[in-house]
C-alpha cells in the first residue's frame, strides 16, 4: 500500500453543523441509527451471537460423534443441527462479520464521513434478526428444523423437505435483500466517496477486497434467490424444476445452488485476505510486498469463481467435458491464490516481526488457510475426488478454509481494530491464550477429518463404522476446546473494552492509514470534511 | 470527487419498520403457502396483509422524507452519484436474478430434457422413462400421469408480437418523455409520460388475456411439465416487474403533475426510465428464447 499522508481536517470543532452530535440516547440509538460505526457494532454483536448459537449446534454434532452410535440425539434432529449449523455460521456469522467490519472501517480508511446510503444501511443490518429468528424458530416447528443440509439439494429439500422448508425459504429471501442492499452500499461508498487523491490504486487492500465481494454479492445472491423460488414453486404451486418426471431435473438445482454457492465461498474469505494483508506490513513493518499483484490477484480469484462451480457435483454424472473443464478451470485458481501466499511471506521476509495477538492469528490464517487451499487442490482433481465425494475430507477441507480461514480472520481483524474502536488496548496475555487454545483446538478437531475421510467416513450422519472412533473421539476433544476458548474471546472484549489500557490513535507502532489517524475511540463522526491524501 | 460535505441522515425511523415488514411478509408468507398446500386455515394472510400495509406505510413515509430533502437542497452532486450507482447495481442484481431463470431454461433445453429422451452424452437417462421422445417444447412430459403435458402452445406472433411492439414503442415515448423533461416542455413530457403508461397498461392487459387463454384453452399451466414452469416463470416475474415500473412510472406522473422536477435535477424519474429499459430488454430475450425459438 502506497504510503498515506495527510492533512487533518477532521476533529473540528463540532458546533457548527447541525449533523455533528453524538450518538442519541437509549435504544433508540440502535433501532434509527444512520451512523457506519454503530451499524458496524450492531454487525459485529448479531454475527458474534450467531457465532456462539451456531458454534453450539456444532459442540451437539461434535458430542454426538464422541463415540459410535446413538447417544445424545435422535438422527432427525442431528440432520437439523448439521443443517442449521452450516446455514448460521455462513449466513449469520462470518458474513454479517465481515460486512460489521467493512462499515466501521471502510469508511475510515478512505476518508469519507459515513456510507454512501446509511439509512439503507441500518435496514441492511436490522433485516438479518427477522430473517434468523424464523430461520431459528423453524426447530421449534411441527416437522423440525431443514434437516437437508445448508445446500438444500432437491429432492431433499423439496419432495422430502419438512414443513419448515417454506420458512426457511422466506428467510434466505430477506437475509438476501439485505446481503445485496449492504453491497450496494459498500460498493457505492468505496466508488464515489473517497477522498481526495485516494486513488483505487491507493486504497487499502481491505477495501480492494470488500469492492470485490460487494461485486460477488451482488451477482450471485440474486441467483440465490431464484433457486429457492424454483423450490417454492416446485413445493407449493406443482412445477417441475427439479423433478424429472416433468421434464426437470434435480441436477439442475446443483447447477443453480452452486453458481451461488462457489462465489459465496470467495465472499467469505476475500475480505479475510484484505485483513491479513493490513496486518502483516504493520507487524513486520515494512510495506505489503506486490500491492498491485494482491490486488490483481482477488480480482482473478473472483472472476474465476463463476466458472468453477461445478466441482462440487463431479460425481453426480456430468458430460466428461464437463468434468475435465471445472477440474482445470479449478486448478488455475490456485495460481492468484499462490501469488497472495507469496506476497504475504514475501512482507514478511526480513522484517522486523513482533508477534502481537493480530498478528499471531494472522500467521495462522496464512498457514492453515493454505492447508485448507491445498486439500481442495486434491479435491479439484475430478478423477480423485470421486473417492472423497461427500466425506469427511470434505468437511476438513472447507473447515481448514472457513474456521482458520475466515474466522481467524475476523478475529485477527477485531483484536486490530477494537482499540480504535474502544479507545482502550486489549488483555495481550488473554488474547494470546486464546489465539494458542484456538490454534490447537482447530488442528485437533479438523486435522483427523483428513484422515477419517480418506479412509471412506462419509459426511453428516450420526453413527459410523467402528474404525473411525478414535479420530472422532480426538476431533470431539478438540471442538471442545476450540468452542470453550472463545469465551475468553468473549470476556476479553467485553472487559477490556471498557477497562483497558488507553490506546493511542496509532495503537500498533507500524500502523499506517487513514484510520490511524483518527483519535481512539475515533468520533462517533470521522472525516465529515474529507482529509487530503497526497 | 468534491469536497464539500456529504449529506448524512439524522436517525430514521423507517428502516427498523421497513424491516419489520418484510419480517411480517416472509412469516406470513410461510404460513399462508404451508396452510394453502396442506388444505387448512391459518392467520397468515392476515400477518402477511399486515407486513403489506407497513411496507406501503414505509414506502410512502420513507419516499416522502426522501423527496422533502431533495427539493430542499441538501444533495450534493455527490450524492445523486451514490443514488445513481445504487440504481444501476440495483438493476444489475435484478439482471442476474432473472439469469438464474434463463439459465435454468438454456440447462433444461439443452442438456437435461435431450438426455431423458436417450440422446447426448447422459442419454442412458432414457431407461427412466422409456419411450420418451425429448422435443422442445416439451408437449408431452416423461411421466404424464403426474405432469400433464400442455395440449398447445401460445402462438409468439399474435399476443406476444403485439406486446413486443407494445413495450418498445414504450421504451421510445419514455426517451421522448425524458428529453421533453430536459428540455423543459412541461407538457409535452406529460403527454409521453402518459403514453407510456397507456402502453403498459396494454402490455399488462394482454398479457392477463394470454394467461387466461394459457390456462382455460392451451392446459399450459405452471403444472404442465417444465415448459410451463420456465414459460409462467419468466413471463410472471417479467409481468411482475412491469406491474411495478407502471407503478413507478405512475407515481412519476403524479410527481411531475405536481410541479417537481426539474431539467436539470430529476433523478427519480431517470432511474425509473432505467429500470423501464431493463424490462424492456428482459420482454425481448423472453420473446425470443421463451415464445419463438
Amino acid at each position: 500500500m502506497a504510503t498515506v499522508d495527510i492533512d487533518l481536517p477532521h476533529v473540528k470543532d463540532h458546533d457548527h453543523d447541525p449533523h455533528h452530535h453524538g450518538p442519541a440516547k437509549g435504544l433508540g440509538r440502535w433501532l434509527f441509527t444512520t451512523n457506519h460505526k454503530d451499524i458496524g457494532s450492531m454487525y459485529l454483536i448479531f454475527s458474534l451471537c450467531m457465532f456462539l448459537i451456531g458454534g453450539l449446534m456444532a459442540l451437539v454434532i461434535r458430542a454426538e460423534l464422541f463415540q459410535p452410535g446413538l447417544q445424545l440425539v435422535e438422527p432427525e434432529f442431528f440432520n437439523q443441527m448439521t443443517t442449521m449449523h452450516g446455514l448460521i455460521m455462513v449466513f449469520g456469522a462470518v458474513m454479517p462479520a465481515f460486512v460489521g467490519l467493512a462499515n466501521w472501517m471502510i469508511p475510515m480508511m478512505i476518508g469519507a464521513p459515513d456510507m454512501a446510503l446509511p439509512r439503507m444501511n441500518n435496514w441492511s443490518f436490522w433485516i438479518l434478526p427477522f430473517a434468523f429468528l424464523i430461520l431459528l424458530s423453524s426447530l421449534l416447528m411441527e416437522g423440525g428444523a431443514p434437516n437437508f443440509g445448508w445446500t438444500f439439494y432437491a429432492p431433499l429439500s423439496t419432495t422430502y423437505g419438512p414443513p419448515s422448508t417454506t420458512f426457511f425459504i422466506f428467510g434466505v429471501h430477506i437475509m438476501g435483500v439485505s446481503s445485496i442492499m449492504g453491497a450496494i452500499n459498500i460498493i457505492a461508498t468505496i466508488l464515489n466517496l473517497r477522498a481526495p487523491g485516494m486513488t483505487l490504486m491507493k486504497m487499502p487492500l481491505f477495501v480492494w477486497t470488500w469492492l470485490i465481494t460487494a461485486f460477488l454479492l451482488i451477482a450471485v445472491m440474486p441467483v440465490l434467490a431464484g433457486v429457492v423460488t424454483m423450490m417454492l414453486m416446485d413445493i407449493h404451486f406443482g412445477t417441475s424444476f427439479f423433478n424429472a418426471a416433468g421434464g426437470g431435473d434435480p441436477v439442475l438445482f446443483q447447477h443453480v445452488f452452486w453458481f451461488f454457492g462457489h462465489p459465496e465461498v470467495y465472499i467469505m474469505i476475500l475480505p479475510a485476505f484484505g485483513i491479513v494483508s493490513e496486518i502483516i506490513p504493520t507487524f513486520a513493518r515494512k510495506r505489503l510486498f506486490g500491492y498491485p499483484s494482491m490486488v490483481y490477484a482477488v480480482a482473478s480469484i473472483a472472476l474465476l469463481s463463476f466458472i468453477v462451480w461445478a466441482h462440487h457435483m463431479f460425481t453426480v454424472g456430468m458430460p466428461l467435458v464437463g468434468e475435465v473443464f471445472f477440474m482445470f478451470a479449478t486448478m488455475l485458481i490456485a495460481v492468484p491464490t499462490g501469488v497472495k501466499v507469496f506476497n504475504w511471506v514475501a512482507t514478511m521476509f526480513r522484517g522486523s516481526m513482533t508477534f502481537e495477538t493480530p498478528m499471531l492469528f494472522a500467521l495462522a490464517f496464512v498457514v492453515l488457510f493454505t492447508i485448507g487451499g491445498l486439500s481442495g487442490l486434491m479435491l479439484a482433481i475430478a478423477p480423485v475426488d470421486f473417492q472423497y465425494h461427500d466425506t469427511y475430507f470434505v468437511v476438513a477441507h472447507f473447515h481448514y478454509v472457513l474456521v482458520p480461514g475466515a474466522v481467524f480472520g475476523i478475529m485477527a481483524g477485531v483484536y486490530y481494530w477494537l482499540p480504535k474502536w474502544t479507545g482502550h488496548v486489549l488483555n495481550e496475555s488473554l488474547g494470546k491464550f486464546h489465539f494458542w487454545m484456538s490454534f490447537v483446538g482447530v488442528n485437533i478437531t479438523f486435522f483427523p477429518m483428513h484422515f477419517v475421510g480418506l479412509a471412506g467416513m462419509p459426511r453428516r450422519i450420526p453413527d459410523y463404522a467402528l474404525q473411525f472412533a478414535d479420530f472422532n473421539s480426538i476431533a470431539s476433544v478438540g471442538a471442545f476446546i476450540f468452542g470453550l476458548s472463545q469465551l475468553i474471546f468473549v470476556y476479553n472484549i467485553i472487559h477490556n473494552a471498557r477497562v483497558g489500557e488507553k490506546a493511542t490513535a496509532q495503537v500498533w507502532d507500524g500502523a499506517h492509514g487513514l484510520e490511524w489517524t483518527v483519535p481512539s475511540p475515533a468520533p462517533y463522526h470521522t472525516f465529515s470534511t474529507p482529509p487530503k491524501v497526497d | 470527487m468534491s469536497t464539500s460535505s456529504y449529506y448524512v441522515p439524522e436517525q430514521s425511523r423507517w428502516p427498523i419498520i421497513a424491516s419489520l415488514s418484510l419480517g411480517l411478509l416472509a412469516y406470513g408468507a410461510g404460513m399462508t403457502f404451508n396452510a394453502m398446500s396442506a388444505g387448512g386455515s391459518s392467520i397468515g394472510p392476515y400477518i402477511l396483509g399486515a407486513g403489506f400495509l407497513v411496507l406501503f406505510y414505509v414506502i410512502f413515509g420513507w419516499f416522502r422524507d426522501v423527496i422533502s430533502e431533495s427539493q430542499g437542497g441538501l444533495y450534493s452532486e455527490q450524492m445523486d452519484r451514490s443514488f445513481r450507482q445504487g440504481m444501476l447495481w440495483f438493476i444489475f442484481s435484478e439482471v442476474m436474478f432473472f439469469a438464474a431463470f434463463f439459465g435454468a431454461l438454456f440447462y433444461v433445453r439443452t442438456f437435461s430434457v435431450p438426455w431423458l429422451g436417450g440422446e447426448g452424452e447422459k442419454g442412458v437417462t432414457n431407461m427412466l422413462w422409456e419411450g420418451f421422445q425429448a422435443t422442445w417444447p416439451l408437449m408431452v412430459t416423461p411421466d404424464p400421469a403426474q405432469f400433464e403435458g400442455p395440449k398447445e402452445l401460445v402462438d409468439p406472433w399474435h399476443l406476444p408480437l403485439l406486446n413486443t411492439v407494445l413495450l418498445i414503442s414504450s421504451s421510445v415515448t419514455i426517451t421522448i418523455a425524458h428529453h421533453a423533461l430536459k428540455e423543459g416542455h412541461r407538457k409535452k413530457l406529460e403527454l409521453w409520460l402518459a403514453a407510456t403508461i397507456v402502453l403498459a397498461i396494454a402490455f399488462l392487459y394482454f398479457q392477463v388475456v394470454e394467461y387466461i387463454e394459457a390456462y382455460t384453452h392451451l392446459g399450459l399451466t405452471l403444472q404442465s411439465g417444465i415448459y410451463g414452469a420456465t414459460f409462467f416463470m419468466l413471463t410472471g416475474f417479467h409481468g411482475f416487474h412491469v406491474t411495478l415500473g407502471t407503478i413507478i412510472l405512475f407515481v412519476m406522473l403524479l410527481r411531475i403533475f405536481d410541479g417537481d422536477f426539474t431539467p436539470k435535477q430529476h433523478f427519480a424519474f431517470e432511474a425509473a426510465a432505467w429500470y423501464w429499459h431493463f424490462v424492456d430488454v428482459v420482454w425481448v430475450g423472453l420473446f425470443i428464447f421463451v415464445y419463438v425459438l
